[in-house]
């Protein structure tokens, strides 16, 4: 398979992968999770599709989002199954993701 | 809101314009019709445009000769690209057909690669000299209509929100909500879009120069298919001065069916031996993702109805054609027109869905509809299970019996290797020549 145990990779934790993108928050959530609605859910196609990991399932059943570090992409809401379990809309204007060498 | 914006020719109104969205297409539109006299605004709901926005790396800036000529000498780009490479890879093997043209180091140049952040805001800085007047960190929440159902304006997230014109361009980006909220769009679906994500790794200008053995500003463009752990998509690796940018794009229904997340399918692209010498060592700087409207004509919305026009990824103006790759320029052409068509309806006095034809009769007209008229089987070619898992293998199996020396046995012939490894792809005879003939009906 690849080299993988042989290239210099710093290994990068998820959490210092998130830090280099610059996120404005807004005190207010952009992305609401319906978590009751997500329990019916078995697929959680956002919990693998969400570049910023940030559909967490809990282990009642449910799923915690946190919008904080969110890309404003729109992947979630597009691959998600379940009626009503994501309302999304964008962060307040000049508040969110702000790229800068991309 | 009247008291921030420009006046209208028409009391009415507060301004001859709006045009949602600051990225490429927003601010095309905002110059043609700022420079054809009429009243703009220009909304970005980021702090500064291009700060929502992320790509796969190259502008095909040419278009803008109409708009700003001599564009090069002022826009802000990291390198000229002067060296585009095609990569077909499995896990273990990888060929590339690797082109150099001395010629695209030099003006008028073919592509650029640029940081959005940087060439948006460069481009935005044009639509405010023109005399449009740019308004950030203002999100448009939705469109105001009358009676009739004609677009008359727009709400925004501002205390004194509201803010009516006599027309409205969207530009407000791939998820386009006014676009989607005036009905322009018949299905919104999952299997229209890839996500693409990307790493910005930051090494020396020297060190990148070397491993991709160019100078100066040249740069290099590399698309790759194969390399994303059997998900559809796609992968890229070009260079910026003092980065280089490695990324995946990813088909969404795929992506959410299988159990690899974004970052591990790059993770694992970057350990390639054809790739991790290119990176190594470098530090990441960002991580970033964005949509990419890929389904061309098949998702395209209906593009005006009265009072609005949709522009750039908001109208599913990106080219995803396999061996072409483009967007901005998509969205600066059809950012142009619509302000071109704009002005001529607004001249007429007639904003209705017929008075704006002019608009995409000018995109049927110009490479923004031809292109993809002419392309329109190809996302799906390149997206297809076959393309995607099978060639590459068949491919590199082909390449690498016809280059192993297996003395002392003989050469095979090449229509001997050819049918082997086909039937070792598992691919039938009449779905090759049925791609084949695909192919080249689309591409040639």
């Amino acid at each position: 398979m690849m080299h993988s145990s042989d290239s210099q990779w710093p290994e990068v934790s998820f959490e210092e992968r998130m830090a280099t993108a610059h996120f404005d928050v807004h005190p207010h959530a952009h992305i609401v999770v319906n978590s009751a609605v997500c329990a019916d859910c078995t697929s959680r196609e956002c919990v693998v599709a969400c570049p910023a990991n940030l559909f967490v399932p809990t282990s009642d059943g449910g799923v915690v989002f946190n919008y904080e570090q969110c890309f404003e992409c729109g992947t979630c809401y597009l691959v998600c199954n379940q009626e009503g379990a994501i309302s999304w809309s964008y962060p307040e204007g000049g508040h969110g993701i702000v790229f800068r060498r991309t | 809101m009247s008291d921030r914006t420009q006046h209208a020719a028409n009391p009415d109104v507060d301004v001859d314009v709006i045009v949602v969205g600051a990225g490429p297409a927003g601010s095309c539109a905002a110059i043609a019709l700022a420079r054809a006299g009429f009243s703009v605004v220009l909304l970005e709901r980021g702090p500064f445009p291009g700060s929502k926005n992320m790509y796969g790396g190259v502008v095909y800036p040419r278009i803008l000769d109409e708009l700003i000529p001599r564009w090069y000498d002022e826009a802000p780009v990291q390198r000229w690209i002067t060296r585009r490479s095609t990569m077909v890879m499995t896990d273990t093997q990888a060929m590339s057909i690797d082109f150099r043209n001395d010629a695209w180091a030099a003006p008028p140049y073919n592509g650029a690669t640029a940081y959005r952040p940087d060439f948006d805001h460069w481009l935005a800085g044009h639509a405010e000299s023109a005399g449009a007047q740019l308004l950030c960190s203002t999100t448009a929440t939705g469109l105001l209509r009358d009676r009739s159902g004609a677009v008359t304006g727009v709400t925004t997230d501002r205390p004194d929100g509201d803010l009516t014109a006599r027309l409205v361009i969207a530009c407000d980006g791939v998820n386009s909500f006014l676009a989607k909220d005036a009905g322009l769009y018949r299905e919104v679906a999952a299997k229209h879009y890839t996500l693409g994500v990307k790493e910005t790794i930051g090494l020396p200008k020297e060190v990148i120069d070397e491993r991709f053995g160019v100078r100066g500003r040249e740069g290099v463009d590399i698309e790759i298919i194969g390399c994303t752990s059997g998900v559809n998509g796609g992968g890229f690796v070009y260079t910026n001065l003092d980065t280089v940018a490695v990324g995946v794009v990813l088909k969404l229904p795929a992506l959410a069916a299988q159990q690899l997340r974004p970052e591990q399918i790059i993770a694992k692209m970057k350990t390639h031996s054809a790739i991790a010498p290119l990176v190594e060592g470098g530090e990441l700087k960002e991580y970033s993702a964005h949509l990419i409207p890929e389904a061309g004509l098949s998702m395209m919305p209906k593009l005006a109805t009265a009072g609005l026009l949709v522009a750039g990824d908001a109208a599913a103006l990106c080219l995803a054609a396999g061996i072409w790759l483009e967007g901005v320029n998509f969205a600066m052409a059809s950012g142009m027109y619509a302000g071109q068509a704009a002005a001529e309806a607004l001249r007429r006095g007639d904003t209705s869905e017929q008075g704006l034809a002019g608009y995409e009769r000018r995109l049927t007209e110009t490479f923004v509809l031809r292109d993809h008229r002419k392309l329109r089987r190809a996302p799906a070619l390149v997206l297809s299970d076959r393309v995607q898992h099978r060639y590459p293998q068949m491919v590199a199996a082909v390449v690498e019996r016809m280059f192993r020396v297996d003395n002392p046995d003989p050469k095979p012939g090449l229509r001997r290797i050819l049918a082997q490894e086909r039937k070792r792809a598992g691919v039938r005879r009449r779905d090759l020549a049925r791609d084949g003939w695909a192919g080249l009906r689309t591409f040639g």
